[in-house]
Order: C-alpha cells, then structure tokens, then sequence
C-alpha cells in the first residue's frame, strides 16, 4: 500500500520517536527492577519516579497521587471496585451514565451483581449528562458519582468541573474516565474537584499496556492487585519499566505542545466537517459542535452501513471505526449512539474519523474525496436510499 | 477477517441494480443486526433469466447478496430453491462465524423473490407453503 492514511487516533495512536528514544535503555541496559537494592533496581526506580513526577505535573496532582497501571481498563476497574469496597458501611449506590466505556459500564454491572445500586444517567442529543437528573440522583447511600471526562465515540467533553462541585458539595466520590481527554485537554484535578482519575498512554502517544490511576489524598480505596509492596503496596506486580518511562516522556510532550496540537486538530476537524457537508447529503454529525475532543470526527451516513464503509475505505488506505451493529460483535449499535437518540437504522450508518498529530490537511482532503466516492457507491446499491430517492421525486 | 473471494464479491459485487418489470421480488430484513436485502427475479418457462439485488448492510450480507445471485442465474426454480445459505458461504470460501446470519439473508432473499414471484403467477413452489421472511422491519 502506498498510502496509509490513519484516522484512528481515539483508539490509539503511534508512539512518538522521542518517547520511543527514552524508552529503549530499559529493555535493554537499565533491565533492572525498581525494587532491587543494587545500582542497576535504582535507576528503573528513578526513571519510574520520574514518570511518575511528569504525569503527576500534567494533571496538578502530587507524584503520591499517581498509581501506575496496565491501562485505562485497570484504573477504571480499580477506581471503581476499590471504592465501592472501601466504602461500603458508608453506602451502596453509585451513579455514573448510559455513554461510559465498557471498562467503567461492565464494572458497575458486576458491583450490581456484588449487591451495589447504580444509577446510569441519560445524556442529551449532544452526549451531555443530565445534571439535574445528577442532582436527583444522589442519596444518602450514594458513595461515587464515575462520569467521564470526554466521550471515545462522540467525542463530547462534559461538564466536569459542575460535576466536581455537585460531587463536593454532598461529600461524594468523583471518579472520571479520563482516557480520552489526557493529553488532549488541560486538566487540573484541584480546580475540577476530582478525586479519582483515570488514564492510559497510548491515546496520547504513549506505548499501549500502560496507564495510571490519580488518587487524591485520603480517598478510602481497596486494592485491586494484592502481591507485592510495588506502587506504595496499592498495586502489586513489577513495574512496567519502558512503558512508565514511555507515558511519563508522551504526557509530558502532550502539554508542552497541547496550544499548538489542538488548534492544528480542531482546524483539521472542521474541515473534515465542513467538506463532508458541502460534498455529501443525508449526514449528520453526532455530538456536541463545540464541546468535542479536538481530533473527533463522529457521522451517520444515512441508509448505508458502517463495516462496509471501513472495508471501502481500508481498500483506499485509510483507517477508521465504526458503532455499527454489524462491527460490534454482539451485532448490537453502539450504546453510546442509542443513548443521544439515534434510531437503529441510523446508528448502523457510522463513521468514526480521529485525527492525531501526524495527520495532514492533504489526507483530509483525500478522506473527503474517497468517502464521498464510497458513499455514492455504497448507496447506490442500497434499497432505503432507492426508496428514499423516489419519494424525493 | 474475511477470505479473498468475500473481498473480491464486495469490490466488485455482481448484479447490483433493479428490474423494472421484475416477476418477481423479495425483501428481507435481518432481525439481528438490522439489514435489508432486496431481489428481483426476471422469469421465463421455469428458468431464471435475470437477476438483481440491493443491499443494506455489511461486507459479509453485500458479498453474499451478490453470490447468491451468481448461483441462481439461469438456473430452475427448482435449482434455486435448493440453495442453502451454507452453500452461499461456501462459495464465498467461508465466512466467520458472526457474519453467517449474513448469508441466511441471502437465503431468504431469494425465496422471497420466489414466493412472490410464486403468488404474483399463480404458480405453485415445492417447498414455500410455509416460508415466513423475517420482518425487515423488526429490529428486535
Ligand atoms: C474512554 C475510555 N476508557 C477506557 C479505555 C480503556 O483503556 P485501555 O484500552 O488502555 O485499557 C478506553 C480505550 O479504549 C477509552 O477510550
Ligand atoms: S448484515 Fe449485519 S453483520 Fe452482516
């Protein structure tokens, strides 16, 4: 293939040459373990705290506050479970909403098994959480209010900081998933009253495997991990040497050039936006117009179908995803586009683009033109727009 | 995921289209996952002349839609009849496994191509007295 375009950046993004650099010697010369005694333990355990002072850096919190873990999933899980643990003499119940990842929906079904109450709050067309549903919500039994930071389908951003505050005032646990937006968003978890934090480095340049949990001071959390004294014995297991280095280097990166890299992202969305619009009909653009991640492009195309669109697009050389019920496995749509209103047959017409530093304005243009072609195509041999067609006459 | 020739069916899917004045044509839907499939059937003396599809759906049900239509060109109506839709994925050299309902939907196009075909003539088909198409419209 002589082009390879990769718009697939929410899913994970290619690790950066200068975090790659950083990450090198620890596989190879600085093999040791951070919990070793002798010279060669030392110097992992120095590049670890390291890690651990940028990421802690990025985010406003104190190098104490920051866990690391195999990813998003595991801080997810973890925050989680761990509180719910924790504090169960306090109460049963946790809130949270219809559109979070799996990592953070299939936990609280499995705590609802354990005897815990969840409430999933709905969200508007946007993607936006309920907050006076919010407000309602919350009981004397309430222990955690998990709502996450920025949406990996649709892209919208909520509204944090409202929700730290609700949180605070009636002394309950903020949990976010925070997946998407490290990297991506300014975060100051002081100003955003949040408690818990989840994060994972290869959505921002980072190598995959790798992530970290913030915990604020004096939060009541249960190990997920029990073994070793690793991670200030809250997470056992040897640390990921590399990958730590390699996080610590990409969050790092992420917020020295975060000004910079979004407004080139948001200038390259719009446009992926705007020339969709001008070239195809029958779109519409799922999330929020403003409140969205910079590198978030989320369409339904109507009476076609997702996988078809991947598959044509894949033989062009691009990469994208899709909430299509044909890709999801389980052949259901995805939640997240069911939960804004999206009928069915709408939802199968997805199309996730996600941009990332290595795109160009010339790929968008191309994306445009072969999408434009593959819809066309798509459509024509599709009976709704036939149908459609003919009552248009 | 999917072998070379599922590939090569949805590059270059064959019998894409509509007849007009088509003896006969079946819609079904796929309750599982929400797809469409339309056939039409051009009949004369038993034999299926011409046929045609559209598709609303994914990779797997457009490649199958056109195999399909590739297997029961200019064959009886008792030939089509015995099309199965493991035939139309073995033709396709396999499918995976979640996609298999995708080909049950080529299946049924064509019987209900047939049926209608079969009432629109008043001529009886061994084998559809009792065939009930899934409702395209339901979406479970
Ligand atoms: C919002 C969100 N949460 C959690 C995860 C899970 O992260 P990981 O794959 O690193 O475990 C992802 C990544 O897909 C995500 O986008
Ligand atoms: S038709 Fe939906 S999975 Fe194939």
């Amino acid at each position: 293939m002589e082009k390879y375009i990769y718009m697939d950046n929410a899913a994970t993004t290619r690790v950066k040459k200068e975090v790659l650099e950083e990450m090198l010697p620890y596989f190879s010369e600085n093999y040791g373990n951070p919990s070793s005694v002798y010279t060669l333990g030392s110097k992992s355990k120095n590049a670890v705290e390291i890690a651990r002072e940028r990421v802690a850096k990025a985010i406003n919190a104190k190098p104490s506050e920051i866990f690391f873990t195999a990813g998003g999933s595991e801080a997810d899980n973890w925050a989680i479970k761990g509180v719910a643990f924790a504090n169960r003499n306090k109460g049963n119940h946790i809130i949270t909403s219809k559109i979070e990842h799996h990592a953070v929906l299939h936990t609280c079904e499995y705590l609802e098994k354990q005897g815990f109450r969840v409430t999933y709050l709905d969200v508007d067309e946007y993607g936006i959480v309920d907050l006076e549903q919010l407000k309602e919500s919350i009981t004397d039994e309430t222990i955690l209010i998990t709502i996450m930071f920025a949406n990996n389908e649709i892209g919208t951003i909520q509204p944090i900081k409202e929700i730290g505050e609700i949180a605070k005032s009636h002394g309950i646990y903020f949990h976010t998933d925070a997946v998407q937006a490290v990297g991506h968003i300014n975060i100051d978890v002081d100003d955003l009253n949040i408690d818990l934090l989840s994060m994972a480095a290869h959505k921002f340049y980072g190598p995959k495997g790798v992530g970290a949990l913030y915990v604020r001071k004096g939060v009541k959390l249960d190990s997920l991990i029990a073994g070793g004294g690793q991670e200030r014995s809250r997470r056992a297991g040897t640390e990921n040497v590399p990958g730590i280095v390699g996080m610590g280097k990409a969050i790092e990166l992420a917020y020295e050039h975060l000004e910079e890299s979004n407004k080139k992202l948001i200038e390259l969305r719009d446009r992926l936006i705007n020339k969709v619009f001008e070239n195809i009909d029958h779109v519409r653009l799922n999330g929020h117009p403003t409140q969205r991640l910079p590198g978030n492009v989320n369409l339904c195309f109507e009476f076609i179908e997702g996988e078809s669109m991947l598959l044509s697009l894949d033989m062009e050389g691009i990469a994208a995803s899709s909430g299509s019920a044909c890709t999801s496995g389980s052949l259901e749509p995805s939640h997240v586009l069911l939960a804004i209103g999206l009928p069915h047959e709408i939802a199968h017409g997805s199309l996730r683009l996600s941009l990332g530093d290595f795109n160009t304005e010339e790929e968008v243009d191309y994306v445009v033109e072969k999408l434009t072609e593959i819809v066309s195509r798509l459509r024509a041999m599709s009976p709704l727009y036939e149908k459609v067609k003919k009552e248009e006459k | 995921m999917y072998s070379e020739k599922v590939m090569e069916h949805f590059r270059n899917p064959r019998n894409v289209g509509e007849i007009e004045d088509a003896d006969g044509v079946g819609v079904v839907g796929n309750p599982r996952c929400g797809d469409i499939m339309k056939m039409y059937l051009k009949i004369e003396d038993g034999i299926i002349v011409d046929v045609k599809f559209k598709t609303f759906g994914c990779g797997s049900a457009i490649a199958s839609s056109s195999m399909a239509t590739e297997l029961i060109k200019g064959k009886t109506i008792e030939e089509a009849m015995k099309i199965t839709n493991k035939a139309v994925a073995e033709a396709l050299d396999g499918l995976p496994p979640v996609k298999m309902h995708c080909s049950v939907l080529a299946e049924q196009a064509i019987k209900s191509a047939l049926q209608d075909y079969s009432k629109k003539h008043n001529v009886h088909i061994e084998g559809l007295e009792d065939f009930e198409p899934t409702d395209p419209h339901d979406h479970e």
